[in-house]
């Protein structure tokens, strides 16, 4: 059975429009947490509800509002995690264009609940259009009464924010973010100390995704329990999956956690199967960062379990065999795609986005994409390939942020499952199908391929 | 107080002291390599990874290990803490990686390299490093760009600690100068090929613990290790006036601020003291200045006293050098 939780009403003409979603029952969320609940009683429903953050890294979002610091009595901030750049996650993009206020509406009760009076919402800087969007929303939101001084009354008053990114991946990670939003460089900054203690212009600070707090509305009306009765285990609730690659239907969907990979990849509610005349090869599960699965581990664990869209199931084998669920960016790879070369792109995607402040990620993400490049263009050896295994160890783990990791899985796992495929481009480079696809599509000069 | 363990050895700090200044106070060869760390520069270390160390507990009340290795210089010790530095494989492994990464795109000029017998890549290259290169791609070059009359910039050799531009930020209020550009390709640069010239700015020279900022009125006019450095004081109005002397003969071939045992300034010296006092007469001459056995600078002219323990063995300048000084003197 198909639940929208987030994307009900996305398709409503105009649902982008305030006096639209308020028709439509927005904002419901507000009037009840702001009339009848506790910041802290809203805290307890997103605890109970086990929402976790959709950003990547899936850390429970009632635990990490509980860590916020309130006692001391500073200034407190939310801000919204709305950089969304990773190579294969396009779902924020999707949900803020879609359903504005519905973002608005979940960073209210959040604030409230954090007892926040200040919102930043930062998107990434390419996103122009959606600046507009938010800044729209925000606009109509407050003439409405929803936002400003005293809210309905209550005596709570909160401001938004929109500060647009200046295009940097790296300013995605919270604390760079923090960073770039305090007018610095985007550089990460060194934890301990959290942001829940010393974030924003040192502030006690809660950074959550656009779809973390998107998902709040509904467990405000419906309550948190409700929320945990959805999804499986220790992943609740749904999450938006954005599929791309070689499947018939590319998109957003919102899915139950739980969904088996097969029934989202070949049912045509979701994927709608491969497109064109090859076969399954691999699947990237969660945006670029994460572990490459081929097809085997992609449809079934290790131990022969079917593998399901959920955190624990996709972590399921660990390294060896498993990925992990990430931001939800399902990259599909058919039977004629190169390894390698998508390889070499991802390492030459992190190299380019590294901030440079630690060595380990500095100098080997180039060294990472160097090699790649060298195996991809034919001129590789077996050495390299060894080579590369090691410099991706050196990297993985030593570094200051997760960016040094997000580099180095992708190679670490295309090595462990698609070897052979690299010592055949130290063989016979030429043998590589994606090259001779695409060596017979400009024969026919029907495509280009950049 | 809290307690610590170390490689097998206990100490007590401060609460709040973190893993690598526990370390410290131990001393000896457990003490981790920090090339970006620096006591007195708030908000340093983290950088450069060469620190990294393994907590197999992360404290008495929690005690599982820390997932990952982590950097000692900024990670504070808890109590009951057990780490491991020297006599973890794991450690020293990344260690070795992270030695080789900041080596391949470094020229290795030692050669010419004013830096040479005091620099801190050399010393944790030889000690942890790989006798050969794996990387066969082009180096990184830079455009050369002049930042002043006393100060010159190599930036192939920078390894971006960040230190000098934290002594800009702390000891001057005009910093002109920081890192440019992102990734691989950042660089030191000025604003607008701004000179940098503030009464402090010397010391940044001192803080690079590699050659890529050195002193331009010592440029290639002699190796450190055929100087005799002596400690000497002067009354300053702007600083403490305490330096360092290097010295052959009579001449004062450089000046610079006192360095610890782990190659870090704590009384930072203006750039009169630095530059402006040549003459041997400005200065009241204290004594030798004492060195690590292992460091080049003894060479030739120090000895060791081995009767003292390892770690706190300095080397004295031996009989007939001394004669000679105060001869001079
Ligand atoms: C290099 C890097 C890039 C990231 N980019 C994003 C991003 O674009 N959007 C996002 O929500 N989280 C991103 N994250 C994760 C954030 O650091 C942070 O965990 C997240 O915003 C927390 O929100 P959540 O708990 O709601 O998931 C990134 C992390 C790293 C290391
Ligand atoms: S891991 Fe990479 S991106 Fe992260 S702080 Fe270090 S250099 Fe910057
Ligand atoms: S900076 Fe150090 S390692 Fe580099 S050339 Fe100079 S002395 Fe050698
Ligand atoms: S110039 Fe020296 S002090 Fe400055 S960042 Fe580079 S290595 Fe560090
Ligand atoms: S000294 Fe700790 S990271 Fe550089």
């Amino acid at each position: 059975m198909r639940r929208l939780l987030l994307l009900e009403k996305a398709h409503i003409e105009e649902i982008d429009r305030y006096d639209i979603y308020r028709r439509e029952g927005g904002y419901t969320s507000v009037e009840k947490a702001l009339k009848s609940m506790s910041p802290q009683e809203v805290v307890e429903e997103v605890k109970k509800s086990g929402l976790r953050g959709r950003g990547g890294a899936g850390f429970p979002t009632g635990l990490k509002w509980s860590f916020l610091d309130k006692k001391s009595g500073r200034p407190r901030y939310l801000v919204c995690n709305a950089d969304e750049s990773e190579p294969g996650t396009f779902k924020d993009r999707y949900l803020m264009e879609k359903l504005p206020h519905l973002l608005i509406e979940g960073l209210i009760v959040s604030s409230y609940a954090l007892e926040a009076n200040r919102a930043f919402i930062y998107v990434r800087g390419e996103f122009k259009w959606i600046i507009k969007i938010l800044e729209r929303a925000i606009e109509e939101a407050r003439t409405a009464g929803w936002l400003g001084k005293n809210i309905l009354g209550s005596g709570f008053d909160l401001d938004i924010v929109v500060h647009p990114g200046a295009g940097a991946y790296i300013c995605g990670e919270e604390t760079a973010l923090l960073e770039s939003l305090e007018g610095k460089r985007g550089l990460p900054r060194v934890k301990p100390p959290f942001p829940a203690v010393v974030g924003l212009y040192g502030m006690p600070t809660v950074v959550n995704n656009v779809e973390t707090l998107a998902a709040v509305p509904w467990i405000v009306l419906n309550g948190g329990d409700a929320y945990a009765s959805i999804g499986i285990g220790k992943s609740t609730g749904t999450k938006l999956i954005s599929a791309c690659g070689n499947i018939k239907k590319p998109g957003v969907y919102e899915v139950e956690l739980g969904l088996s990979v097969e029934e989202f990849l070949y049912s045509d509610e979701w994927c709608g199967g491969m497109e064109g005349e090859y076969g399954l090869k691999a699947i990237v599960p969660g945006g670029s960062s994460v572990p490459i699965l081929p097809a085997h581990l992609a449809l079934k664990t290790a131990s022969g379990q079917p593998r399901l869209l959920s955190y624990e199931s996709m972590a399921d084998g660990g390294f060896e065999t498993g990925s992990m669920l990430g931001s939800g960016g399902f990259i599909v790879y058919d039977e004629a795609q190169c390894i390698v070369r998508n390889t070499y792109n991802f390492a030459r995607f992190y190299h380019h986005e590294s901030c440079g402040q630690c060595s380990p990620c500095r100098e080997g993400t180039g060294w990472l994409e160097r090699l790649l490049h060298k195996i991809e263009e034919g001129h590789g050896t077996l050495h390299d390939i060894d080579l590369l295994w090691d410099v991706q160890k050196k990297i993985e783990g030593n570094t200051i942020c997760p960016l040094g990791d997000a580099a180095a899985w992708p190679v670490a796992s295309a090595l462990r499952h698609f070897r052979q495929e690299f010592e055949a481009h130290v063989h016979q480079p030429q043998q590589c199908l994606f090259r001779r696809r695409a060596s017979f599509v400009f024969a026919n000069a029907s495509v280009e391929i950049a | 107080m809290i307690r610590i363990t170390i490689d097998d050895i206990e100490t007590q700090v401060e609460e709040g002291t973190t893993i690598l200044n526990a370390a410290r106070k131990i001393g000896g060869k457990i003490v981790p390599p920090a090339l970006c760390y620096y006591s007195s520069l708030k908000g340093s270390g983290g950088k450069c990874r060469a620190c990294l160390v393994k907590v197999e507990q992360a404290s008495a009340r929690d005690p599982r290990p820390m997932p990952k290795l982590v950097a000692s210089c900024c990670t504070p010790a808890q109590d009951g803490m057990v780490v491991r530095n020297i006599t973890s494989p794991e450690v020293l492994e990344a260690r070795r990686g992270v030695v080789e990464l900041l080596l391949i795109n470094h020229p290795l000029d030692c050669p010419i390299c004013d830096q040479a017998g005091e620099c801190d890549l050399q010393n944790f290259a030889y000690e942890h490093g790989l006798e050969k290169t794996r990387y066969e791609f082009p180096r990184r070059t830079f455009d050369p760009i002049d930042i002043g009359p006393h100060i010159q910039l190599h930036m192939t050799r920078c390894i971006l600690c960040y230190r000098c531009t934290l002594v800009a930020d702390q000891l001057s209020n005009d910093r002109v100068h920081g890192i440019l550009w992102r990734g691989e390709v950042s660089e030191i640069s000025t604003y607008i090929q701004k000179a940098i010239d503030h009464e402090f700015s010397g010391n940044m020279i001192d803080v690079c613990p590699v050659g890529a900022l050195t002193d331009k009125h010592f440029r290639f006019r002699n190796r450190v290790w055929f100087l005799i450095p002596m400690d000497a004081h002067r009354n300053c109005a702007k600083c403490c006036g305490k330096v360092v002397l290097w010295l052959r003969g009579k001449e004062i071939y450089r000046v610079t601020a006192r360095k610890d045992e782990y190659g870090e300034v704590h009384e930072f010296i203006c750039n009169e003291c630095r530059w402006e006092h040549y003459n041997l007469n400005d200065w009241v001459v204290e004594g030798p200045r004492a060195f690590q056995p292992w460091s080049v600078i003894n060479a030739n002219k120090y000895h060791a006293n081995t009767k003292e323990l390892p770690h706190t063995l300095y080397s004295k300048l031996d009989n007939e050098r001394w004669n000679e000084f105060e001869g001079v003197n």
